[in-house]
């Protein structure tokens, strides 16, 4: 199914969760849609880190970075800054799966501080609580130079799933969207 | 004396290099002390201190049962130390560097006269000048026409001999002393309970917050040290992540600490320091929205940096430098302000980097071209697109051993599976290296 419409924003106030080789991009898209202080918490081993320079316009000196030593710091972590109403998004990358207490009083936490919380997380290792699951992958282009994105909502609380696949360069907050080429029933005619 | 004639004269000679940063500390802290002789006591030099006590001796019982007192407790703590009382600062500089003793009021001349001219506070030319002339004591300068001498020498000389025989005042400045934010508490009885100390903190804290208001300085780092009936001491330590004087918020990040002290028998007395402060103006607090929420940000990093460590609570900051590894660095948020990083010109960057992981080729290539299908991560991936190269060239000041392979071509690929990946390659690296190909970062 893909939908014509822009892919709706994060729920506020809620803790939402991405999975899939996109989920960062994803994660980037909505830092830049999100007005205000962001937090990103990543183990401390995690090899990987933001790289300032290609970062969408005004997110890098929002950005802070937590660097917790092990797991139950992390969530602790993730719960206070989800508590504390300064910030706008919280993004965590969580190890091992979120059980549903975990899930449940970052949701209690999220609500307290009216902040929004992403959970980057494995597949298939989320937490029943998250308001809603993205299923997020890069998928290739057929023109030159496109960034596509293909955004798969795969559980909503609070409305309906969708796909969508997006053309977003990783720079600003706009999106195109694509008309999904391939989901038509006849095959197109390859041109001679 | 040279060090190599010293070691001449005396074979055994135990020696050391000057720690003059620590010289002075003592030094500081011996000022400290000598404030119970005299209200005034300035630092002299970097070897001496100079006490003005008019008006004091009588509280010793005189000149020289004061200057016995200051003998015996030095001696007492291991110090040696030479010191003289006159009535001007430059003839007590002058004797206390040259025997010591104290001048009787009224006998300047005759209690200098002996002196050599370079006990004066003259430099070692002028001295050695005057000598040259016949005039080795200060009593022969005192005889001496001042005019010529003036002339001869300037106006220092005649002045270092105004002061030193007291025709030219000379106050002594003694160095404000800095505020020292610390407050404590004497308990009447024993208290253990969790609310009984916490109360007692609040109390420290009010008194200490309306001190730091009033030197217009906010606390850094703080520490409360409880000190238990049985002369042990508990200490909890916080650190703020921005300088702060508001009592509510700080007493809030106690608290964790405060549960974990052993009360053992009872505490009996409390004392709270701020031993570093920053200056911090007085400022709006509250009121609009843009305020409070950088206040309950530093409030979050406050509590973070407690639990995690100031230095696990980061930022990215931009720097200069082509190395994509070195083109940013992460500082401790707490200690740093944010910056925008400048408008990015050239090649794309990827959103995130990784340390180079091996890319293995499979498939033919053109030399120097990314591979038409390759392996990463345990993945296969089919190039579908290469841009590039961006070639980068190692900064050959740092000694990186990352970059020792020289340089390094990157490549943006779009693969066939989707990611598009920031690939490089090292053209200089030897030819029968296992590895020319690495992944680096993801591209959005």
């Amino acid at each position: 199914m893909a939908d014509e419409t822009a892919p709706p924003a994060l729920a506020p106030a809620r803790v939402h969760e991405a999975e899939g080789p996109g989920r960062r991009a994803f994660a980037l898209w909505q830092a830049a849609r999100h007005d205000g202080p962001l937090i990103w918490v990543l183990p401390t081993h995690a090899a990987h880190l933001p790289m300032l320079r290609g970062l969408p316009e005004g997110v890098g000196a929002r950005l802070h970075i937590l660097r917790p030593a092990n797991e139950l710091d992390l969530l602790w972590s993730v719960e206070e800054c989800l508590r504390s109403p300064g910030v706008a998004l919280v993004i965590a990358e969580p190890e091992k799966p979120l059980s549903l207490i975990a899930g449940r009083r970052l949701q209690l936490a999220a609500e307290a501080g009216r902040t929004s919380g992403l959970m980057l997380i494995r597949e298939d290792q989320g937490s029943n609580a998250a308001e809603t699951r993205w299923r997020c992958a890069p998928i290739a282009g057929d023109g030159g130079d496109s960034t596509l994105h293909r955004w798969e909502l795969k559980k909503n609380k609070k409305g309906t799933l969708g796909t969508w696949t997006t053309n977003w360069n990783g720079k600003t907050t706009a999106l195109h969207l694509v008309c999904a080429t391939g989901e038509r029933n006849q095959p197109a005619q390859a041109p001679r | 004396m040279a060090l190599a004639d010293a070691r001449a004269i005396c074979p055994g000679l135990i020696t050391r290099p000057a720690d003059l940063r620590r010289e002075a500390a003592a030094l500081a802290a011996l000022r400290r002390w000598a404030g119970r002789y005299a209200p005034m006591v300035a630092r002299d030099g970097t070897d001496g201190l100079v006490a003005d006590i008019t008006g004091v001796p009588h509280l010793f019982g005189g000149e020289a049962e004061l200057r016995a007192d200051l003998h015996a407790r030095l001696a007492r703590a291991g110090l040696s130390a030479a010191s003289a009382i006159a009535e001007t600062r430059g003839a007590a500089h002058a004797l206390a560097r040259h025997g010591g003793g104290i001048i009787p009021e009224g006998a300047l001349a005759d209690g200098v006269g002996a002196l050599p001219v370079s006990a004066l506070r003259i430099d070692a030319a002028t001295a050695l000048a005057l000598g040259r002339m016949g005039l080795a004591r200060i009593a022969d300068l005192i005889s001496q026409p001042r005019a010529p001498l003036a002339r001869r020498f300037g106006s220092g000389l005649m002045l270092r001999l105004d002061q030193a025989l007291g025709h030219q005042p000379e106050p002594i400045s003694p160095e404000a002393e800095l505020p020292r934010f610390s407050i404590r508490m004497t308990l009447p009885e024993p208290i253990g309970l969790h609310a009984d100390v916490t109360a007692g903190l609040t109390r420290l804290l009010e008194r200490l917050c309306a001190m730091l208001t009033q030197h217009e300085r906010g606390a850094r780092r703080l520490r409360l040290e409880l000190h238990r009936v049985d002369h042990e001491k508990a200490e909890v330590e916080i650190g703020l992540a921005r300088a702060m004087r508001d009592a509510n918020r700080i007493a809030a990040l106690f608290a964790k600490g405060i549960d974990e002290v052993d009360a053992g028998f009872g505490i009996e007395a409390m004392r709270l320091t701020a031993h570093v402060t920053e200056p911090l103006a007085p400022e709006q607090i509250g009121g609009s929205r843009t305020i409070a929420r950088e206040d309950a940000l530093a409030d979050l990093f406050s509590s973070l940096g407690n639990r995690l460590g100031f230095d696990r609570v980061l930022r990215l900051l931009p720097a200069e430098s082509d190395i994509p590894e070195r083109s940013f660095i992460i500082a401790p948020a707490a200690h740093s302000a944010p910056e925008t990083p400048p408008p990015h010109r050239g090649p794309e960057r990827p959103i995130i980097i990784f340390p180079p992981e091996p890319v293995t080729p499979r498939g033919g290539n053109r030399r120097g071209h990314p591979p038409s299908a390759f392996r990463w991560r345990r993945m296969g991936f089919t190039t579908l697109r290469a841009t590039g190269p961006e070639r980068i060239a190692p900064e050959w000041w740092f000694d990186d051993p990352a970059w020792r392979t020289g340089l390094r071509d990157y490549w943006r690929v779009e693969t066939r599976e989707g990611p598009r990946l920031w690939l490089f390659h090292t053209p200089q690296a030897t030819a029968w290296a296992a590895q020319h190909w690495f992944a680096q970062g993801e591209f959005a």
